[in-house]
């Protein structure tokens, strides 16, 4: 039993629905009490989706248990088959029918549909949503797919994307228009716009995009074993990352390599003037393996931050993260603990996360600013425009989205020039976003300067050296505390004052 | 229609459809929501599944992100294996949630389909948590699963735990039962006390500490139309219910305030007193907001076990004409003076078969349909205007001063629609 407030991941039956509700003639059948239908609503609403997911409940109650559960699931599917007439099914159970054994699948088999039915085995107990997808993908594929005549042109399939994913709409189109300037088409997207007809023409393509996966590896291990298709491994998500991708897909495809360089501005932006200010900002990154493991090498490559936190919330991707963590000297932060989230980003006082929404409240708790890169998602994370992370495109959309959030490079020096002003001071934030003037607090009335102001674990800082400390803009004053505690530690002082401040600073200048 | 005039025949025996199919509403625990905010020193602990807690957490408006006073004991697969092991695990999870949150003065273990299934005894794990905890924590239980509760149920079940330790009185006392805003109680409580009637108790109270207490002179009015188990409760503790009309509206408030004053005594001249103002102003202010409204038809889904009242309202006091009203269940006995005053004619349904209840609404082309958040972008695609149901228990709406704004959550779906214009200028 573990305590939990707020869930990075939701059961694996919400991961089978966000491949059925992607694809287009699938029906789900779905053993499971009353209330699990408010799963619908992330679809309908946080995605905006205006049709109903392809999901039959069989909605038992208490008073089914005793008696016929397994009929219930019977007349359940027979009536969603006579009103949806798929192509082919899925059936499974949530959490609760896993616990009365009717076997769905078993029975569905029985029943002899005319169509394929697959049934799925969910362990709700032990996995959670992205493993979920990724086997019910894998499911379908495995029942479906044919070994097939290539197709004449060099094809590939784009493999991963899902309902409630994060920028998965965009990146598709993104990804598309790539391929299409090397020369190669999409043969098939799955799940997302695929209909059973369509998996079963999965191996016509020529290889595979593995665009996420969390949520499509082991369908892509699958063809390259029973229908001979390689897939991509890099995950096209920053320029360096899109770079790699490109070369990759020459290779597999043996095409020359091709990128309209055109439309990219992030490595323009990023080394234009205005953005020496981004130059070893501090970031903390958590995320989906996929998404936390792009966002670190933008952030140390492309845009000149320094990586002070890595990690994420899924375990299948621990292995990967931690040997990454170790490149950049850091131990992962391999956690689905929201808490345990929030007090490493405490600790790791950052001058900007890099997470989902989670960390976007844990950054207005801390005051600290945050970037969206990752699921769980957020009616935010469905923007109304283009809005993609892989590719080209993408990579622009990432500057802006991680710039975004900061206060802006002249605007930090008259922070600094003008900090007493009375509209233009710290707690007022960054002037291009909205909310509330904040008016300034009075100043305090000074205190003795040798009482103690605030005591962390093995130095003190003293009151006047804590108010020098507070003259500093707010947005470099947790960097400059941490570092100015560190220096303190390595002096071997238990004390700082005005002058181990400046010491520190002197020592870490850049 | 005057308000005065009941319907020549009501909806008391009017014939019920009742469906067995896909329900498209909520669990029990969602009431939590709702519930955690209004009692600010207790915590909310489901013992469920992580399907539970991935469902507060999208209900919760995705997303509170205060720390919530709730959370879920996720069951793992060791916990299924053995039921001695699962009352030592939740012991110990609850004792480091205490430790966490001393301000936690009650905790209620929230029971969910898996540990209805796995019949995991928490009325016991209660009891031992509360000797263990006592004097500063009381620890309480109740079911919110899906597979005894629907939605607003789950608030009915957690009321219904709290009244068997309430004190005994034998004091003279009106209690008011269901979970309202604070502004909402604070108007409720003065028109009362302008009538005389001064000895108001509420459940749920605000905070543990708040002194409440039941016994055979007490009396009680409903706020909620889906309270029938806290109803039996307090009735078994001797209290003695006052049916009324719910109180939404110019004339639901009326009929409410009415059948309280009734019992108390108050004369006609006092009431009216007390009542014209709030009155006139609450009938002023639907008048506004049903303009957009008179005439047209309106559907409702199951839901939130408002829908009888709402109907009662939206048909009388807002000039709809009620097509379908459909509830999860259909209390007669709480709901009889609603029923009297709806006139025949709208299909009653109780229950739900979701793809039946969707082609009839699809057939009656309504004006304006109230369902959950599953079906309403899919209602709006296909050109149906909606309004989210949930909405109506997160918001105040009940009594006079809040008449105009429940009557502005159904005309604003129907403003918007003819505000959009997406078309070229022609």
């Amino acid at each position: 039993m573990k305590l939990t407030l707020w869930t990075y991941e939701g059961p694996p039956h919400v991961g089978a629905m966000r491949v059925a509700t992607a694809m287009k003639g699938l029906h789900y059948v779905l053993h499971a009490p009353q209330g699990d239908t408010y799963a619908d609503l992330l679809f309908t609403m946080i995605e905006r989706r205006n049709h109903r997911p392809p999901v039959t409940y069989t909605t038992f109650q208490a008073r089914d248990l005793g008696a016929d559960t397994a009929n219930l699931f019977k007349t359940a599917c027979q009536a969603a088959y006579d009103r949806f007439q798929p192509e082919a099914m899925i059936v499974g159970a949530s959490c609760t029918a896993e616990l009365i054994q009717d076997d769905p699948g078993g029975m569905a088999e029985m029943m002899g549909l005319p169509v394929p039915v697959i049934a799925l085995e969910l362990p709700s107990y032990q996995r959670k949503e992205n493993f979920g997808a990724d086997e019910t993908f894998f499911q379908i594929t495995r029942a479906l797919a044919k070994p097939a005549e290539k197709t004449a042109h060099v094809s590939c399939n784009l493999i991963g994307p899902t309902a409630l994913g994060f920028r998965h709409r965009d990146d598709i189109t993104e990804l598309t228009g790539m391929l299409a300037d090397m020369g190669i088409a999409v043969n098939v997207c799955a799940p997302y716009g695929a209909s059973p007809s369509d998996i079963t023409r999965l191996g016509a393509a020529h290889f595979n995009v593995l665009m996420y996966p969390e949520t499509g590896e082991s369908a892509c291990r699958w063809m390259e074993r029973e229908l001979g298709l390689p897939f991509t491994k890099t995950v096209p998500i920053g320029v360096g990352a899109t770079r790699d991708f490109i070369r990759e897909v020459s290779t597999l495809a043996n095409v020359p390599q091709a990128m309209d360089e055109e439309r990219l501005r992030l490595p323009w932006y990023s080394a234009s003037v205005d953005s020496t200010y981004l130059t070893g900002k501090r970031v903390f990154i958590f995320g989906d393996g996929t998404h936390a493991a792009a966002a670190a090498r933008i952030a140390r490559n492309e845009m000149g931050f320094e990586v002070v936190g890595l990690g994420c919330y899924n375990r299948e991707m621990a292995r990967p993260i931690r040997s990454l963590a170790k490149e950049y000297g850091l131990t992962a932060l391999i956690t689905d603990d929201y808490l345990e989230v929030e007090a490493a980003i405490e600790a790791a006082a950052p001058e900007m996360i890099l997470g989902t929404q989670m960390e976007r409240m844990i950054g207005k708790r801390l005051g600290i600013p945050c970037a969206v890169i990752s699921a769980p998602v957020h009616v935010q994370d469905f923007p109304a425009r283009y809005s993609p992370q892989m590719g080209i495109e993408g990579a622009n959309v990432i500057f802006d989205t991680w710039v975004h959030p900061l206060v802006m490079g002249l605007e930090e020096h008259l922070l600094h020039m003008f900090r007493d002003d009375f509209e233009f001071h710290d707690a007022a934030g960054a002037s291009h976003h909205g909310g509330q003037h904040t008016a300034k607090a009075p100043a305090e009335s000074p205190a003795p300067t040798d009482t103690p102001a605030k005591t962390s674990d093995v130095v003190v800082w003293l009151a006047d050296a804590e108010r020098e400390l507070k003259k500093i803009p707010f947005f470099v004053r947790g960097k400059a505390r941490r570092n100015t505690e560190i220096f303190a530690s390595q002096k071997g002082l238990n004390e700082i004052g005005i002058d181990t401040l400046y010491e520190a600073k002197a020592h870490y200048a850049r | 229609m005057s308000f005065d005039t009941p319907p020549s025949t009501g909806c008391r025996d009017a014939p019920v459809l009742r469906e067995r199919g896909q329900h498209e509403v909520f669990c029990g625990l969602t009431g939590i929501i709702w519930l955690h905010r209004k009692m600010q020193d207790a915590f909310f602990l489901v013992v469920g599944s992580r399907t539970c807690a991935h469902l507060l957490q999208s209900a919760a408006g995705v997303m509170i992100f205060a720390e919530p006073r709730f959370g879920t004991a996720i069951l793992e697969e060791t916990d299924l294996a053995g039921l001695a092991d699962a009352q030592v695990e939740l012991e110990r999870e609850v004792g480091r949630l205490i430790a966490r949150r001393p301000d936690i003065r009650q905790l209620f273990l929230v029971g969910s389909c898996p540990s209805e299934v796995i019949k995991l005894d928490l009325a016991r794990a209660a009891e031992r948590l509360s000797l263990q905890h006592a004097p500063h924590v009381r620890v309480l239980n109740y079911s919110g699963s899906g597979i005894e509760t629907t939605f607003t149920q789950g608030e009915d079940a957690c009321l219904a735990s709290m009244v068997p330790s309430l004190p005994a009185t034998d004091a003279r006392q009106l209690m008011l039962v269901g979970a309202l805003p604070d502004v909402v109680e604070d108007q409720a409580r003065d028109l009362l006390a302008q009538m005389g009637i001064t000895s108001v108790a509420i459940l749920p109270a605000r905070r543990a500490d708040d002194p409440l207490s039941v016994g055979p002179n007490t009396v009680f009015a409903l706020l909620q139309p889906f309270l029938g188990d806290t109803l039996a409760a307090l009735e078994r503790r001797g209290a003695r219910h006052i049916p009324a009309p719910f109180p939404f509206g110019a004339e639901g408030t009326t009929g409410w305030l009415r059948a309280v004053a009734d019992e108390f005594g108050v004369d006609d001249a006092t009431f009216e007193r007390v009542t014209a103002a709030p009155r006139a102003r609450a009938t002023r202010a639907v008048a506004q907001a049903a303009e957009s409204l008179r005439g047209k038809s309106i559907f409702f889904f199951p839901d939130s076990q408002l829908e009888i009242p709402l109907a009662r309202f939206l048909t009388r006091e807002c000039g709809m004409r009620a097509v379908e009203v459909g509830a999860p269940f259909l209390h007669k006995h709480i709901l009889g003076p609603d029923l009297d005053l709806l006139e025949a004619g709208p299909q009653l349904t109780e229950g739900q078969d979701v793809e039946r209840q969707l082609d009839r609404c699809r057939a009656a082309q309504p004006d304006l349909t109230v369902c959950g958040l599953g079906l309403a972008n899919p209602l709006e695609a296909e050109g149906l205007a909606t309004k989210w149901a949930i909405e109506l228990v997160f918001t105040p709406v009940h009594f006079y001063e809040q008449a105009g704004d429940l009557a502005g959550l159904f005309s604003r779906p129907m403003r918007r629609r003819a505000a959009l214009k997406l078309g070229a200028a022609s």
